[in-house]
């Protein structure tokens, strides 16, 4: 048999009933739509959860330093070292009071009896930089400089949530908090920060006034690096840092950003992937059950075929190639419905729309799979058929 | 009566004096409950243009003779050659193809697909024996014009008469110019001026020599027919 003719013959028998044809496609319509949607939309959705993740996490390496007996293992000024390697977009240096020890501040030194005004906060001195690690800006006022720290001068900058503790409001009066009973201007409010948003509540101050609190030795080190930088600023930071005796320093580097991705659209994927398969095994049970009753139907046109020489095969053919078609057509639709709606879906949330071009192709391919799969019994049926009970 | 064979003939096809139909000592058993023996020792030669009436009435094997005639159903026992081929012996496969090329059959109820229109239907007796696909409509609208429906080619069955749907059967029985005709109540489903109609095409492919075996309990079919067997509860005797 000429697969032209084959070919012909399934499209007619398709053609034949058009408004059953169509409502059959229906089911897997459904289902290749909400294959192509989801996958879609999780390719999307994921993407944007990864734009984040990379921006935040995947450049964020923090170095921790153990406390040492005399000699510090990181030199304030190791920073400058550090910031000149290829890939680092910031660092600061970080001396912490131990278990995050805090200490009493008030912002000025009239006690007034009827309301708390001390506030146990944390003070720690850091180096200049610190605004840039910590991803955050000055709200008000400005951080201070190498000069402020060369001259030890008693100034701190606060963070935000410290401001609001402890009335800070406005800057111009060149305010002055009480740390530990001595005395400190603000010059500046530390804000919006987007790593260690736990220093919003924390009083900084310069290395060299620092040590009069106990903060001698750097405790941490906070790195930002390039996207793609942190496996590289990872291995060369301890170096840097402390040369001689970097492998003492302890480096914790973001979690990989291909790992990061992955986990967030494999879960994604997973649960709408056993939506739309499930989708797509109805509308296969769809296909199989109109296909089934198609060919109860059309058994005296199987006994016709088999007078005319049409052996067992050719007969299983023509059904296993009408469901196909079935299939492929509903598969085509449902993908053009699917990439129509990625694309809504994404201009609605603003997203730009992720859609694998590989997957266009595959859903009609899997919506042909599914016709042939669900033809496969009726297709047997028919063929088995006696011929002389056909045409009874 | 003896075998006649007519030696006219039959297009495209050289001359052959073989019997199209020799059935010998055929039996066929249904093994139902309780068994049942349709055809009981059937023996039946047809010659070569031979036209044929097969009558009995209802439940005696006409159906189960004409589906072993057609190689749609095998005997139990006994032989059956087809144009001078042992049939009983043969593989399904070749079977099949020689059901295509062979035999061209005609039914009670047509058999005609709604959705196609008369040329479709006629053409559709090619795809399953080989034949090209070029010229192939061709040869469906001669086979139209042998029966007299040249200006119904493109028409829905739908919309014939009962005599036309008939003779579009026949058309499509006829392409490939078949050995056998092989006829199950072919006027069962028409009134009497369409049933003359179809017994008028009849005893012209005859004359063109044309061999056809007709299953029928009308008297006026079988009394057209050159040759008239009657079957009782399975056995054959000749009329
Ligand atoms: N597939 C079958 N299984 C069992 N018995 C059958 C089968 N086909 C026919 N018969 C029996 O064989 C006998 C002959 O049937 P059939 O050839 O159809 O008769 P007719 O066509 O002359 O009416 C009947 O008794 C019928 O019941
Ligand atoms: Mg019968």
């Amino acid at each position: 048999m000429d697969v032209r003719d084959l070919v012909g013959e399934a499209v007619a028998g398709m053609l034949a009933r058009p408004v059953r044809s169509a409502l059959t496609t229906l089911g897997t319509v459904l289902g290749i739509t909400t294959l192509v949607v989801t996958l879609g939309v999780a390719a999307t959705a994921g993407n944007q959860i990864v734009g984040r993740f990379d921006e935040l996490v995947a450049t964020a390496i923090t170095v921790e330093v153990p406390e040492t007996e005399h000699v510090p293992l990181v030199e304030w000024d190791a920073i400058d070292r550090l910031t000149r390697l290829r890939g680092v977009v910031s660092a600061a240096a970080l001396a912490e009071g131990k278990d995050g020890a805090n200490l009493p501040v008030r912002s000025n030194d009239l006690v007034d009896p009827a309301r708390v005004t001390t506030q146990s906060l944390s003070v720690l001195a850091a180096s200049t930089g610190l605004p840039e690690a910590l991803r955050g800006r000055m709200v008000r006022g400005r951080f201070y400089d190498a000069g402020h720290v060369r001259r030890g001068d008693r100034v701190a900058v606060i963070g935000d949530q410290a401001a609001r503790l402890l009335g800070v409001t406005r800057l111009d009066p060149a305010p002055a908090i009480f740390i530990n009973g001595h005395a400190y201007t603000v010059i500046g409010v530390l804000g919006d920060l987007r790593r260690e948003r736990n220093l919003g509540s924390a009083v900084i101050v310069p290395p060299t006034a620092g040590r009069r609190f106990g903060l001698r030795q750097v405790s941490r080190v906070l790195v930002n690096t390039d996207l793609g930088a942190a496996a590289l600023i990872t291995r060369q930071a301890p170096a840097a840092l402390s040369p001689g005796n970097g492998d003492m320093l302890q480096v914790v580097a973001p979690p990989s950003p291909t790992r990061a991705r992955d986990q967030a659209q494999e879960d994604v994927n997973a649960l709408f992937l056993i939506l739309g398969l499930v989708s797509l095994l109805v509308g296969a049970v769809g296909i199989a059950n109109v296909t089934l009753v198609t060919v109860m139907e059309r058994v005296a046109e199987i006994g016709l075929r088999r007078s005319l020489g049409a052996a067992r095969r050719h007969i299983a053919a023509q059904f296993l190639l009408e469901s196909t078609l079935i299939g492929l057509t509903g598969g085509v639709i449902g993908a053009s419905v699917g990439v129509v709606a990625v694309v809504a879906v994404s201009a609605a949330k603003q997203w730009t729309p992720l859609l694998d071009a590989r997957l266009a192709i595959a859903a009609p391919v899997a919506g042909a799979l599914v016709g042939l799969l669900a033809g496969l019994y009726p297709a047997m049926r028919a063929a088995r058929m006696e011929p002389a009970d056909a045409l009874r | 009566m003896p075998d006649q064979v007519t030696e006219r003939p039959v297009a495209g096809r050289p001359i052959d004096t073989r019997p199209v139909i020799e059935l010998a000592d055929v039996c066929r058993d249904f093994p139902s409950q309780p068994p049942v023996r349709a055809l009981s020792h059937v023996s039946l030669r047809v010659g070569r243009g031979d036209y044929l009436a097969i009558v009995g009435p209802s439940g005696s094997g006409k159906s189960t003779l004409l589906n072993v005639l057609g190689l749609l159903d095998r005997p139990t026992s006994g032989h059956y050659r087809l144009d001078g081929t042992e049939t009983t012996t043969l593989r399904e496969k070749h079977r099949t193809r020689l059901r295509g090329q062979r035999i061209g059959f005609v039914f009670q109820s047509f058999h005609l697909l709604p959705h196609r229109s008369v040329v479709e239907n006629v053409m559709l007796a090619e795809i399953y024996t080989g034949q090209p696909r070029a010229g192939r409509r061709g040869r469906a609208l001669a086979a139209l014009e042998r029966v007299g429906l040249t200006h119904r080619v493109d028409f829905r069955p739908g919309r014939l008469s009962g005599g036309e749907r008939q003779r579009a059967a026949i058309a499509r029985a006829l392409l490939g110019n078949p050995s056998l005709l092989l006829c199950d109540e072919p006027t069962g489903n028409l009134d009497s001026r369409n049933t003359e109609a179809v017994l008028g095409l009849f005893d012209e492919l005859r004359a063109q020599g044309m061999t056809i075996v007709v299953i029928t309990h009308e008297q006026e079919v079988s009394t057209r027919a050159g040759r008239r067997v009657r079957i009782t509860d399975g056995t054959l005797l000749e009329e």
